[in-house]
């Protein structure tokens, strides 16, 4: 490789500003953003413009004192004060006095607060606590108070009030910046920069700042909504601005002096302070919206899950509840909706649970296991729904049960546990009584009986010491002992089905090991069925009996773990199966799958893995591919499965 | 695959130690205990051990991301154990990365061509252009197409970017790449992908790699040595395929025992026979072997002293005192571990 | 606990330094003599010199400063430079105003804005989005402005309470919750909508964290769910909130107590700046921040009731 390749095609300069610039128009995409800012423009334009072109206003003393307290009328539009003067032209001039009190408090916030924050969020250390301390002190000092002592001495003085002012408020946005800060810093692209050798200097400027500008101005237009109550308020008291300046604060303390006369006078001032806090509260909302829509997982803002309606399809034939089957999934698909319409997330998902049989769901991230898990418990949060398909459960079709009935299976018939044991806890309740919760919601048990079954749980996943964990918080366990405690509350209701999604994942191979071997026991013990969710095959072949393999949304095959891997019936299963690390020999190339997983809701069509696929034919791109029986309880969705399973 | 082209040695650490504060009143935490290798040009040196166990700790200790407490780097004979940023710089052209997660790795405001482009930020006479050019080549190498530069990380799935942070590390032309935990991000179908496309450059370029991961079964494919480590410390190192087939340390045994393996036979025996070896799970840090409190062959002298590293008849060296007898060596040949259905 | 006990006092004694000492450091900041200034050109030589006695501007700062503070530690803040009373004892008749009103605030907030927050939080349909509109206005709304809408309408046009004005508890308990309805109400304004937009915010994030998932997963029931996991979360940054808005009621309470008449510190803070009588301003300062210092504390005692991560460290 040369380090100086030849020319061999010009394109344009690639540009490091779009980000900046697609945050812009995202922005203005909001007709709440285009109304503030344009609001906030006039505003400054008024605030330049109305003392050079009504100059007299502010050294009015009075003016028409016989045409004094009008209301609105056609020569004065908001009509004269109580010394005759008009109060329109003096609101647009006032505004002056109080867009730079406000620019002034911004400026010195910024000045102080953005270096100091990045300084603090960078460094760490004593650094960062020094400062943390500083700004802590400072916010809290009463700011309004200790501006009225600065007034006292620089009497009538706007510019060192709302210089205070600044000073005050500048720590509240160090600490928005400093905590902008600290997660940009533990990303691994600043390390990556850091490896690079490029100078701190140059990191913050390109890889932190505009990162953190969102938060920034979220409080920047906080802070100036503060300083400019702040500066109407020193104003209204006339510490600031005296007569005959006029200002917005005086102005309504004018009004309230004449209230009992002429009750209009408070409202142009009143409206005009409130319309210019608005604005910069709904800017500052805005871009808080548009900065985190960018960058983090889409969640959509729906508070509740919809009802799904009921759906019988007449196509789904009923299944038949008999005694070998727990649960039965019969043609389920989920959707979700995104930017780009729904998407289905899993479709035609049809897979049987017997009685305290282990049923593993193999696949990789996004095939729809997790979902399909979710589904069964009415779990899918937002945005998720079933669009069709029956979850049969001892007699009863989950998917069509109301809130109120679903909650009464959750926990005393199926329980869920899930791949983060460290975050499925309440980190502000001992484990004890986290755990009592659970007996309570799921059996009739109550007092020193809940207790007792609460120390029988601890027992059961064989945590050393029970009667310690209990009065232990989640914090104080290590990751294994973590998914003992989540497993134990799954135990609470005695549930004849246990749904464990990616239960190990977190874990430590050698932890792996004894969460796995728990399960077993528990199994064996109380015969409970666990269907698990998994993308290690390794996993499968350690606890299952039966396996469903899934990709892209769909199931593509379904077996006895003995068969599936002694005979796999789909080019897929054969490829992960062949690609997996342990089955090769030292030496040589790994078998690979070519390309990647298609993405929801671009499925090519007939078979999801032909792309991918060695062994295809023109008849995998016909149409949907069915599941086929292949064997004694093994299925495939494949055309050629008889041929593959054979090979 | 595995084919060293020289013998000229990049990386020499010795007795590398890494302490974190704990706060006040409470020691420090030993991440890494005296821990001493060496990696050769064109060489893949594996780190296995689980968290905790001080692996990554060692390779961002060698990229000047944390501090060593003591002991020694040296990187192309020039000590670097406590470089500045100026050092940095220049090693930067030498001395590359690729992280573990993928989407924390690239800047998500930034297009991959001006990801790309820092990498070169120290060849100021490069122009615009070239620098353009010669990230779209990196590009092609490793399996993307040139319109790439000009999209964000967002456009790319998990293998992708891992396919970009791999031409990010190849802009420059470096030595030695700290691969840390490369593919444990990523789906089983792609990861096979990434792990052939490390050992072709580090073929095509003689690259080095220092190889970390929790994943025994993953290392042994791209390593010609690997490391165990546990609570810091070096448990056993030696030839890939002798620590893969005959390990003679427990915890490596343990970790290989561990691991699930996609055969139901094979993990049924495997399952029997560690059912026979009885649970040992303590807590706390022993003054001796940091694996005593977990050892099923635990003895005292294993709780009060810290095993020395010896040399085995296989070429390895372990860090055990029950090694011998545990072994039944010289006497008896090893079990081998190598079951005939992976062949 | 203690460690938490020793940190406050720490940071007690630089604050109270720091508020006392501002005055003294602006006053020698300040250019010419700040006796000349206000004074302005009214005052005859002979004020000018008494003025600057009394300020003690003929002694350096420093020896002012430790003047004023070994005085001010036995509870002596000198006199009043206008009418020549104790500044001291005039605070001592002032403070309690200013503290029932104050803490009729910080109620009304807490127990109005977390129920609203829980409420908007919980709650789909017309009232919560109404609660999210009410809040966003009266935000915006400044407190002065508020305070003389609600005595045009409850006071002047249906008379149902006093204008201003402040009926001691001692005189009529009733008389005096009537007394203080208006200012505790225009007062409390601001942060109740301050109180519910946080409330309602943490809310949503505890309810969408994944311990509130698992716990829903395993059959807790959504009552539960609400108001014992996600209340007890969602508290740590309501303390924050309501711990900030207290202080920033002082500023309010400022406003209020001046366009009610309340004769509280507020309203002698203004009256004293605007006639320049810093020994005045300057105690009433201490006064507040010793106060502020107080609320931080019980802030703190909360945090620690509440985060079981702070009690073990």
């Amino acid at each position: 490789m040369t380090l100086v390749a030849p020319f061999t095609e010009i394109t344009d300069v690639s540009g490091s500003s779009s980000a900046d610039s697609r945050f812009v128009r995202r922005l203005l995409r909001r007709p709440q953003a285009v109304a503030c800012l344009v609001y906030l423009a006039v505003l400054a334009v008024v605030a330049i413009a109305s003392p050079i072109l009504l100059p007299d206003v502010a050294a009015e003393r009075a003016g028409d004192l016989a045409d004094s307290l009008q209301g609105p009328s056609s020569q004065h539009w908001l009509g004269t004060d109580s010394l005759g003067r008009d109060v329109l032209q003096r609101l647009l001039v006032g505004s002056q006095d109080t867009l730079i009190g406000v620019g002034v408090a911004l400026v010195v916030v910024m000045l102080l607060g953005i270096p100091l924050g990045l300084l603090a969020g960078y460094v760490g250390g004593r650094l960062d606590r020094t400062l943390c301390w500083i700004a802590d002190l400072v916010l809290s000092l009463p700011a309004m108070v200790l501006v009225i002592v600065v007034l006292s001495v620089f009497s009538q003085n706007l510019v060192a009030a709302m210089v205070t002012m600044g000073v005050l408020t500048a720590p509240a946005l160090f600490r928005v910046v400093r905590a902008a800060t600290l997660p940009v810093r533990e990303q691994l692209y600043i390390a990556a920069a850091v490896v690079a050798g490029l100078s701190p200097s140059y990191i913050v400027r390109r890889h932190v700042l505009p990162r953190i500008v969102g938060p920034i101005i979220v409080q920047l237009s906080l802070l100036a909504a503060g300083a400019l109550l702040l500066q109407t308020g020193l104003a209204f008291l006339s510490l600031i601005a005296g007569p005959p300046a006029p200002s917005w604060g005086g102005m309504v303390a004018d009004g309230v002096g004449v209230m009992f006369q002429q009750g209009w006078l408070i409202w142009p001032p009143g409206i005009a302070i409130a319309l210019t806090v608005l604005a910069l509260g709904l800017l500052g909302d805005a871009v808080r919206d548009v900065s985190t829509e960018g960058w983090s997982p889409k969640r959509s803002p729906s508070r509740s899950t919809k009802q799904r309606e009921k759906k019988k399809g007449a196509d789904a034939p009923a299944i038949s509840v008999d005694d070998d089957v727990l649960l039965g999934i019969r043609n389920l698909t989920v959707s979700f909706a995104s930017s780009g319409g729904n998407v289905r997330a899993a479709e035609r998902v049809s897979f049987e649970v017997g009685p305290g049989e282990t049923v593993g769901v193999v696949g990789e991230s996004g095939c729809g296991k997790t979902t399909t898990a979710l589904a069964i418990l009415g779990m899918l949060g937002h945005g998720g729904h079933v669009e069709d398909g029956e979850a049969h459960f001892a007699g009863q079709d989950l998917l069509t049960l109301s809130e109120r009935d679903i909650q009464e299976v959750r926990g005393s018939e199926i329980a869920y546990i899930s791949q983060e044991p460290m975050v499925s806890l309440d980190p502000a309740f001992r484990i004890g009584w986290q755990l009592e919760e659970a007996v309570r919601a799921n059996t009739p048990l109550r007092g020193a009986d809940a207790k007792r079954r609460v120390q029988e749980l601890l027992e059961q996943v064989q945590l050393p010491d029970p009667t310690r964990a209990a009065r232990m918080y989640p914090h104080e366990l290590s990751g294994g002992m973590a998914q003992r405690v989540v497993i134990a509350r799954a135990l609470a209701g005695e549930p004849r089905l246990l749904i464990a999604d990616e239960p190990t994942t977190a874990l430590d191979v050698t932890m792996q090991v004894e969460i796995l071997e728990l399960l077993r026991s528990l199994q064996r013990d109380h015969g409970m069925a666990i269907l698990l969710v998994t993308h290690d095959l390794g996993v499968v072949a350690d606890i299952c009996d039966r396996v469903v393999v899934m990709y892209a949304g769909e199931v593509v095959e379904t077996a006895s773990v003995a068969d599936l891997f002694a005979r796999p019936g789909h080019p897929y299963t054969q490829a992960l199966l062949a690609s997996n690390p342990h089955n090769q020999h030292a030496a040589g190339m790994l078998p690979t799958i070519p390309g990647s997983v298609p993405e929801l809701g671009a499925m090519p069509p007939g078979c999801r893995f032909l792309p991918r696929c060695t062994q295809s034919t023109p008849a995998c791109e016909l149409g949907t591919i069915p599941l086929l029986q292949i064997g004694e309880r093994h299925e495939s969705r494949c055309v050629h499965a008889r041929e593959v399973r054979s090979t | 695959m595995k084919t060293m082209n020289s013998d000229e040695q990049v990386l020499a650490v010795r007795e590398l130690t890494v302490e974190y504060p704990q706060g006040r009143g409470r020691d420090p935490l030993r991440a890494v205990d005296k821990v001493t290798f060496d990696i050769a040009q064109g060489e893949t040196l594996g780190l296995v051990g689980e968290s905790g166990s001080g692996k990554s700790t060692i390779g961002r200790a060698i990229l000047g991301l944390v501090s060593p407490t003591a002991g020694s780097i040296e990187f192309g004979g020039q000590d670097i154990t406590r470089a500045g940023n100026r050092e940095r710089r220049a090693l930067s052209q030498d001395l590359q990365v690729i992280f573990q997660d993928p989407y924390s790795s690239l800047n998500p405001s930034r297009t991959i061509g001006t990801t790309l482009a820092e990498s070169l930020r120290l060849h100021p006479e490069l122009s615009k252009g070239q620098v353009r050019d010669r990230a779209a080549e990196v590009l092609g190498r490793v399996g993307l197409p040139r319109t790439a530069i000009d999209r964000f990380p967002s456009n790319f799935s998990g293998g992708q970017r891992q396919r970009i942070a791999i031409a990010r590390a190849l802009m420059v032309e470096p030595r030695l790449v700290i691969c840390d935990e490369p593919v444990s991000a990523l789906d089983l179908s792609v990861q096979a992908q990434v792990l052939n496309l490390l050992s072709e450059l580090q073929r095509e370029f003689n690259l080095g790699y220092l190889f970390v991961a929790h994943d025994l079964d993953v290392v042994r494919h791209l390593s010609h040595r690997i490391i165990v480590l546990f609570g810091g410390q070096v448990m056993e190192e030696g030839p890939a395929e002798a620590v893969y087939s005959k390990p003679l340390h427990p915890y490596t045994k343990a970790l290989l025992d561990a691991a699930p393996v996609p055969d139901p036979v094979l993990q049924a025996a495997r399952r029997t026979r560690r059912e026979q070896l009885p649970i040992v799970s303590g807590a706390g840090q022993p003054a001796g072997c940091p694996f005593a409190t977990r050892c099923p062959h635990a003895l005292p002298v294993c709780h009060s002293e810290r095993p020395t590293m010896e040399v085995t008849p296989a070429g390895t060296s372990v860090a055990c005192h029950r090694w011998r007898d545990l072994n039944s060596v010289p006497t008896l040949e090893l079990p081998d571990r190598k079951i005939s259905h992976a062949r | 606990m203690v460690s938490m006990v020793i940190r406050r006092v720490f940071t007690a004694v630089p604050l109270l330094l720091l508020v006392s000492s501002l005055s003294f450091v602006l006053l020698s900041l300040t250019p010419g003599d700040a006796a000349r200034q206000i004074l302005g050109t009214r005052g005859t030589p002979e004020q000018y010199e008494a003025l600057r006695q009394q300020l003690g501007l003929d002694q350096p700062v420093y020896e002012q400063f430790w003047h004023w503070l070994s005085r001010a530690v036995t509870g002596d803040f000198g006199t009043s430079i206008i009418n020549g009373t104790s500044v001291a004892g005039e605070i001592w008749a002032r403070l309690p105003v200013t503290l029932s009103l104050i803490s009729g605030a910080i109620l009304v907030s807490v127990v109005v804005g977390v129920a609203g927050g829980v409420f908007s939080a919980v709650k789909d349909g017309w009232l919560a989005r109404a609660i999210d509109a009410l809040v966003l206005v009266v935000w915006a709304l400044p407190v002065f402005w508020v305070g003389s809408m609600l005595v045009v309408v409850f006071a002047i046009k249906l008379e149902w309470l006093p204008a201003v004005g402040y009926v001691p508890l001692s005189e009529s308990p009733t008389a005096w919750a009537r007394s203080l309805a208006l200012p505790v109400f225009a007062l409390s304004l601001g942060s109740v909508a301050a109180v519910v937009k946080q409330t309602r915010e943490a809310m949503l994030d505890v309810l969408g964290s994944d311990y509130i998932r698992m716990a829903a997963a395993n059959g807790i029931p959504p009552r539960s769910l609400i108001f014992r996991h996600a209340l007890k979360n969602a508290a740590i940054p309501v303390v924050t909130v309501v711990g900030l808005q207290t202080i920033g009621l002082f500023g309010g309470a400022v406003l209020i107590e001046n366009l009610f008449a309340v004769p509280g510190l507020g309203s002698l803070l203004v009256t004293s700046a605007l006639s320049n009588d810093i020994p005045a301003v300057q105690a009433v300062a201490v006064v507040f921040t010793l106060v502020v210092i107080i609320v931080n504390f019980a802030v703190d005692i909360a945090y620690g009731l509440l985060n079981p991560k702070l009690r073990s460290s």
